[in-house]
């Protein structure tokens, strides 16, 4: 089910709005909460998701704005591999 | 019913991430595998709403984050609208996991204004006089109709189908209704022996033909549908080499609480007469959750006895289910028998050739339903 799910760098992508995203005290990490699931996201997972999947900036804008944040900025080509992936899984979507 | 543990497993840092609170054993249907014991009418102290807004408190104290409201059919407590708002508050992710038959559209709205997430339906068959025969009920109607009425008022759905031998030729059928309805997901939930499965399991189980169909047929269906219908299938463990790993582990990530405020590490364990489950009406649940002698019994592995103790797979599999070890074992620490390992094997082995020897001579017995009456009996 998970197969490989093209972005371009325009896409404007949103969380899908069956996916609860937050920071979760005890856990000390931001989780997605969904029927059934959960997933605890890493630190770059997770602000990647708050920078690029909000439904205002187009992936390659949110790549900049991370880029601005650090000396050694994740880098697009990373940035692409896991929005992809979070498409893939049906966290995000695009912006209709 | 929720089902043991068939995600990948989770580090839950220590909490039971995942809460479920069986608000009442009280049922109009009479499944036959009802996962509720045998004897649900002994216990009829539900938790008051007051004891069960304390648990929520405490719960989420301990870090649960997933919450299902389950039964019984929960629906039937008039407080289940006012329990979901609190949990919601909270900051719990709700799950209602019903049958249908409290629900109507006001219900529902009701319901989506308290906050709730997410509604686990339960769907025996895409015919009613299966249906019928399935629940004791005629429900079925009923049922579509709420499965439109949730989907209108935007919940996303599992659509939960107990798979026995009754409906698994069915698989191809319920995965045309489920796109129809437009649910999200398709849970194939074959069933697991204990309670009132277990009572029923020569009439109830599959052969292995009919679960190879079952199988090939939810592979091209995830084919053809893609993202648009999700669909497990959760495995019957008879028909496997290697026991599921159950709950994650004991005491790993689940904590049920039952009606009468027993905690319990599964919905099951109760079955498991030895121990003595302790109740939150007595104690703290950070006690019972981290301390307690019921917890703390199968937690990790210092429990295990061979062939469990030295074997590579035991991280993964945690030795499988302790009720399915107690209830074909008589001894809850054994190796669940599912495991081509264990010594007991042959115990799973000859009831799949039992029943499919009964159902080659077209043997055929009623079903025991899940009543009062039957529940007395036991
Ligand atoms: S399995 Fe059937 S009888 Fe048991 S609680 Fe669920 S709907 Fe009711
Ligand atoms: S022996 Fe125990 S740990 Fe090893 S595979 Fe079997 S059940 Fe799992």
């Amino acid at each position: 089910m998970e197969t490989e799910q093209r972005l371009s760098p325009d896409d404007i992508m949103e969380l899908h709005p069956n996916f609860h995203f937050r920071w979760e005290e005890p856990q000390r990490a931001h989780v997605l909460l969904y029927p059934e699931g959960i997933v605890k996201l890493n630190d770059s997972a997770a602000e990647i998701l708050e920078v690029c999947a909000q439904g205002d900036l187009s992936i390659a804008q949110g790549s900049a704005v991370l880029a601005s944040r650090y000396d050694h900025p994740p880098i697009e080509a990373e940035i692409m591999q896991f929005m992809e992936l979070a498409y893939a899984k049906g966290w995000i979507r695009p912006k209709s | 019913m929720p089902k043991a543990g068939s995600g990948p497993s989770l580090d839950g840092l220590g909490m039971p991430l995942w809460l479920v609170i069986e608000l009442t054993y009280k049922c109009p249907l009479k499944c036959p595998w009802c996962s509720n014991p045998v004897d649900f009418d002994k216990y009829r102290n539900e938790m008051t709403t007051d004891e069960w807004k304390a648990l929520l408190r405490e719960g989420r104290r301990l870090g649960s984050l997933q919450l299902g409201f389950t039964g019984g059919e929960p629906t039937l407590r008039n407080d289940l609208d006012e329990l979901v708002a609190d949990a919601d508050q909270l900051g719990y992710y709700t799950n209602l996991i019903t049958s249908g038959v409290g629900l109507d559209p006001e219900r529902i709205r009701s319901l989506k204004r308290a906050g709730l997430k997410q509604v686990q339906l339960s769907l025996q068959s895409c015919d009613s006089e299966v249906s019928h025969k399935l629940t004791g009920l005629e429900v079925w109607k009923h049922k579509i109709e709420i499965a439109y009425a949730l989907k209108a008022e935007g919940f996303p759905m599992v659509l939960n189908v107990p798979v026995s031998r009754y409906n698994i030729d069915q698989t191809e059928a319920l995965i045309d209704l489920a796109a129809d309805l437009g649910v999200e997901y398709l849970e194939f939930a074959n069933l697991q022996y204990y309670n009132w499965a277990l009572v029923n399991r020569a009439e109830l189980l599959p052969t292995r033909e009919q679960l190879l169909r079952s199988e090939a047929a939810v592979a091209r269906a995830r084919e053809r549908l893609g993202k648009r219908l999700t669909i497990y299938f959760v495995v019957p463990d008879y028909f496997d080499d290697r026991p599921k790993a159950c709950m994650n582990g004991w005491g790993a990530i689940h904590l049920t609480i039952a009606p009468d405020g027993t905690a319990l590490p599964c919905q099951e364990a109760r079955l498991i007469k030895d121990i003595s489950f302790p109740n939150v009406r007595e104690h703290k649940l950070d006690w019972i959750w981290r301390s307690s002698p019921a917890f703390t019994k199968f937690r990790g592995n210092d429990w295990m006895k061979e062939p469990c103790r030295s074997c590579a797979e035991k991280e993964r599999d945690f030795g499988g289910c302790r009720c399915q070890a107690f209830l074909l074992t008589g001894d809850a620490s054994n190796t669940d028998p599912v495991c081509r390992k264990s010594p007991h094997r042959h115990l799973i082995d000859d009831i799949v050739s039992a029943t499919a020897k009964r159902r080659e001579q077209g043997i055929e017995e009623p079903l025991i339903m899940r009543d009062r009456k039957a529940s007395v009996a036991t």
